[in-house]
């Protein structure tokens, strides 16, 4: 396969208070074989060498699952593959001459560091709500003393498969963090050690996503369309019966 | 050290070290530790704070251990989320001796593959501690609503590893470390809601802070803002991971490093067995010179594939120059190089004999791919027996994975692999109680040397991480504790703060202050090099001396002639990764320095000088049944060498056949 030039259009901003803008750089003979991270790694290294700042991305584990990565690429947050997180795209997506904008997460939620990195300290605490059972260390009784049914077993695992990248919340238009905030939630109602703690997890973690400044879910599915692990949207409906079951059932005011 | 005499490397000798290891037979032992230690009152666990640096699986299960019995806790991690700490990429599985499968799997056995598989270099105690409480590890991770994969009578299923002839890795698909570390985060994180944790997220941990000679505090730069930040505390437990990326292209998460433990190491904590380290079999080939990482193909994936290369040279070149592929190759004409040589555990023999032969079969030019590095992982005949959906079902998202970053289908062309840096056995020496020499100052996880001797197994390593932050350092962290006067958590005005801050606020400044004309990339990748051809699969004195040479020049050409852009008061990952080189640097020297001392050949740790006639490593028991422990002397390429004697007194140490 041939090698590309291309033109980059990057969001450059300095610190979170100051204003950004996008700027443009153009890179040649790019292998297709590179990844996107690996292409961005050639501009910057090009950048120090001509003594400009390097354009600050943050990743860490390169194989799309710490859920560290996570670019809005020509509109798209992670880009054009489908089930892809940023970092495991390859430049075998891209044709020679394309024009690729490349923007961070978008939402009140999650401010700007610097350049393309942003803070979303707002999922942590929103797991410290109830994203866990509460079993001390040490409390457990044998593992194969409850069966659970396969079906009911790869169902929690399908929501559990979240990586936190909150891609979910860049795609959606109301930047609702509905889909991460589900999939936690999901993955617990399809558990019996989710069960005693269903319905204040539910009512905790639902209340902490909107003190966070989160938008609601209003049923666009551009979460689903973008989520590198394919977290089903349906698992939003799910939420939403658990939340209407366990206001009812406490009395939560809060409906 | 006094009486200090070199040996014939020049390495100085130092005092032999104690490992504190309880009296009584090898499986009493933890239980009359535990009946024995101190504890402190629960009214008083409120007054101790303890300093969690690092929130993998060890860190993050320590964290929430510790603070479940009321002590307070402080956690740090590089990343943005505790979450995302390199234990999320785990991927094929965690073992434990529950025998669930009723093929004779035990206690004893777990211990008895563990220490043969570390080609029996590693502390029987330790090791048979970690095999007993592998069996509570995963009654909690179910408790937690760890959702591991099971059967369709809603029991827990299992898969094999390399090493063992039985089956008892648990796993969740191909993300069992992402689903274990996030039951671990999920237990911290309640801890945080409880007002018994706190956590730090985008910090780096930069010195550590000694008073009267006990770990009471920390140094931390801020990574979002680079502020440098004071934390004092009662105990500090250093959670931080492997340094497999002194090597620059592993497999591990970019962000991992040294850095926390080298700091101690200069603070004198001792550092053990540095040179031993895993070079695993199955990675993707690297495909050009601006690769960044490379990524691992799961171990299980060895359960169902076959492992071959061409018979012939003229055959292999021919599929390195494209004129065919795999597919076109007869059955006759292909070499099961594994099944041929070890019958017995055939795909399955541990990672360093397997990656050995893989390099074997390349250098005879049997190798695949246009480089010529990579051998064949083949699941054809898998496919043929188990049908497509079942072999999905197994690996389904591996599959996806490699077709991803290679454009190739591994379910209708093999997969390509090569050996890749995968893990550490080396780190922070430990006594049985997790404590380095620095009292105060513990190592968890992949940060110590514990356990996994030369060489660890698969699946392994989750089992030790959680072994330790859920099962052993709750209660020797307690026993220190006990006997110690809890400090004040929010003064750090002690002359001790101010010099360790001055000495990372200088460094710092001096690494913005260089100016040169090379990037931290570039120099990275030049010491990475060095590591892969000298102190990597095979290793020489020969090769090993010429590079102890090297690794001091290229020192000299990073502090002379490093190029660093923007400040150090703000977001600035070239200067994370300045500072971080630094101390690889310092690493690879000790790493080099390591493996020419030990004259042997054990597990990840092959000297060509010493292997059988059929090219098997080749130990010399009677010269080094030792732990390799060294003291920092203030410059690197000068330590002291300290010895631990391994005693067995429940295996007997045979040559390991896996034939
Ligand atoms: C791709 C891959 C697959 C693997 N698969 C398996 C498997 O299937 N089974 C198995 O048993 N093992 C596997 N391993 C090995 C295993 O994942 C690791 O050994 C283990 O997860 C290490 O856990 P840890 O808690 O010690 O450290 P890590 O998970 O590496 O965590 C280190 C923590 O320390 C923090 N940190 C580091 N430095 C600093 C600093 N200076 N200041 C503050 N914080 C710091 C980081 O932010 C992070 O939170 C795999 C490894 C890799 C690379």
């Amino acid at each position: 396969m041939s090698n590309l030039n291309l033109t980059l259009k990057i969001w450059r901003q300095p610190s979170p208070d100051a204003p950004g803008a996008m700027h443009t750089y153009k890179v040649d003979n790019i292998s297709t074989h590179m990844s996107f991270l690996e292409m961005l790694d050639v501009l910057n290294e090009r950048l120090v060498k001509e003594g400009k700042e390097p354009v600050e991305f943050d990743y860490d584990c390169r194989e799309g699952i710490c859920g560290t990565c996570g670019l809005v690429i020509n509109g798209v947050a992670h880009g054009p593959r489908k089930l892809t997180a940023t970092c495991q795209l390859h430049m075998r997506e891209f044709k020679d001459g394309d024009v690729i904008t490349i923007e961070p997460w978008r939402a009140n939620a999650f401010p700007v560091i610097k350049d393309l990195v942003v803070d979303r300290g707002a999922f942590d605490r929103i797991v410290a709500k109830g994203g866990y059972t509460s079993v001390n260390t040490g409390n457990a009784r044998d593992a194969n003393e409850i069966p659970i049914g396969k079906e009911d077993a790869d169902k929690a695992f399908d929501a559990a498969a979240c990586i936190g990248c909150a891609a979910c919340v860049a795609a959606c238009p109301n930047a609702s963090a509905s889909l991460f905030v589900s999939a936690k939630v999901a993955q617990y109602a399809h558990l019996p050690q989710g069960h005693p703690e269903r319905e204040r997890r539910v009512l905790k973690m639902v209340q902490q996503m909107d003190a966070e400044g989160f938008g609601n879910c209003s049923n666009h599915g551009e979460c689903e369309a973008v989520c590198p692990k394919g977290i089903s949207i349906s698992n939003i409906a799910l939420m939403r019966r658990e939340y209407m079951k366990a206001a009812l059932k406490t009395g939560a005011a809060v409906v | 050290m006094s009486n200090a005499t070199p040996n014939k490397w020049n390495i100085k000798m130092g005092a032999d070290l104690k490992n504190s290891i309880p009296e009584g037979p090898l499986d009493k032992k933890w239980d009359n530790y535990k009946s024995g230690i101190g504890v402190v009152n629960p009214a008083n666990k409120r007054k101790y704070t303890v300093l969690v640096i690092g929130t993998g699986l060890a860190g993050a299960s320590a964290a929430a251990s510790l603070a479940e019995l009321g002590y307070n806790v402080k956690a740090f991690c590089t990343q943005d989320s505790p979450r995302r700490a390199h234990s999320i990429a785990a991927q094929g599985g965690i073992n434990a001796a529950k025998n669930y499968q009723n093929d004779g799997d035990s206690i004893w056995r777990l211990f008895y593959d563990t220490i043969k598989g570390g080609d029996y270099r590693a502390r029987e105690a330790n090791v048979h501690r970690l095999a007993q409480v592998s069996v509570n590890i995963i009654d909690q991770c179910v408790a937690q609503g760890v959702p591991f994969a099971r059967d369709y009578g809603g029991l827990l299923s299992n898969r094999s590893f390399g090493g063992a002839l039985v089956s008892r890795t648990f796993y969740a698909r191909g993300q069992t470390g992402q689903q274990l570390l996030l039951g671990a985060y999920g237990a911290m994180m309640r801890q945080v809601d409880l007002g018994k944790v706190q956590v730090y997220t985008h910090r780096e941990m930069l010195d550590l802070v000694k008073i009267d000679g006990h770990a009471k505090g920390v140094i931390i730069r801020n990574l979002r803002t680079g502020e440098i930040e004071s934390y004092a505390g009662d105990a500090v437990l250093l959670c931080t991971g492997g340094y497999g990326n002194v090597y620059f292209l592993s497999t591990n998460a970019m962000n991992s490093n040294v850095t926390a433990a080298w700091r101690c190491h200069k603070r004198g904590a001792y550092f053990a067995n540095p040179c031993f380290t895993q070079i695993h079999p199955t990675c993707i080939p690297v495909s050009g010179d601006y690769q960044s990482k490379l990524t691992l193909m799961s171990e299980s994936l060895r359960n169902d594939g076959r492992v071959w290369v061409p018979k012939t040279k003229e055959m292999a070149q021919k599929i390195q120059r494209g004129e065919i592929g795999p597919n076109d190759l007869a059955e006759e004409d292909r070499d099961y190089f594994l099944e041929r040589r070890y019958p017995t555990f055939g795909n399955l023999v541990p990672r360093d004999v397997a990656s050995r032969n893989a390099k074997y079969v390349c250098n005879e030019g049997r190798g695949v791919g246009k480089t010529g590095l990579a051998v064949y992982l083949d699941f054809a005949e898998s496919i043929k027996r188990l049908g497509r959906k079942a072999v999905e079902d197994r690996y389904g998202n591996l599959f996806e994975m490699y077709e991803r970053i290679t454009g190739e289908n591994p379910y209708e062309v093999p997969m390509r692999i090569f050996p890749a840096v995968h893990y550490t056995m080396g780190g922070l020496w430990v006594d049985y109680n997790l404590m380095t020499t620095i009292p105060g100052l513990y190592a968890l996880g992949e940060a110590n040397f514990s356990d996994h001797g030369a060489n660890r197994l698969g699946a392994s390593a989750l089992m030790q991480g959680l072994a330790d932050g859920y099962f052993v350092a709750p209660y020797t962290v307690g026993d220190y504790l006990a006997g110690q006067k809890p400090v004040n958590p929010a003064d750090t005005s002690h002359e001790a703060f101010k010099e360790a801050r001055d000495g990372v606020d200088k460094q710092i400044k001096r690494l913005l202050s260089i100016k040169g004309s090379k990037t931290v990339l570039e120099l990275h990748r030049e010491l990475g090099l060095k590591m892969w051809d000298y102190v990597g699969m095979s290793r020489t004195a020969e090769g090993l001396q010429k590079v102890l040479k090297e690794i001091p020049a290229l020192r000299e050409t990073f502090w002379n002639d490093l190029n660093l852009m923007g400040s150090d008061m703000e977001w600035n990952r070239s200067l994370e990764f300045a500072g971080r080189l630094a101390d690889f640097l310092d690493l690879g020297e000790l790493m080099a320095l390591d493996a020419l001392n030990r004259e042997e050949s054990c597990g990840g740790h092959f000297r060509e000088e010493y292997q059988t006639a059929d090219g098997e490593a080749l130990r010399q028991d009677d010269a080094f049944a030792y732990v390799a422990a060294w003291e920092y002397t203030g410059e690197p390429g000068a330590p002291v060498l300290h010895k631990e004697h391994l005693q067995f007194e429940n295996v007997k140490l045979t040559q390991r056949s896996y034939k």
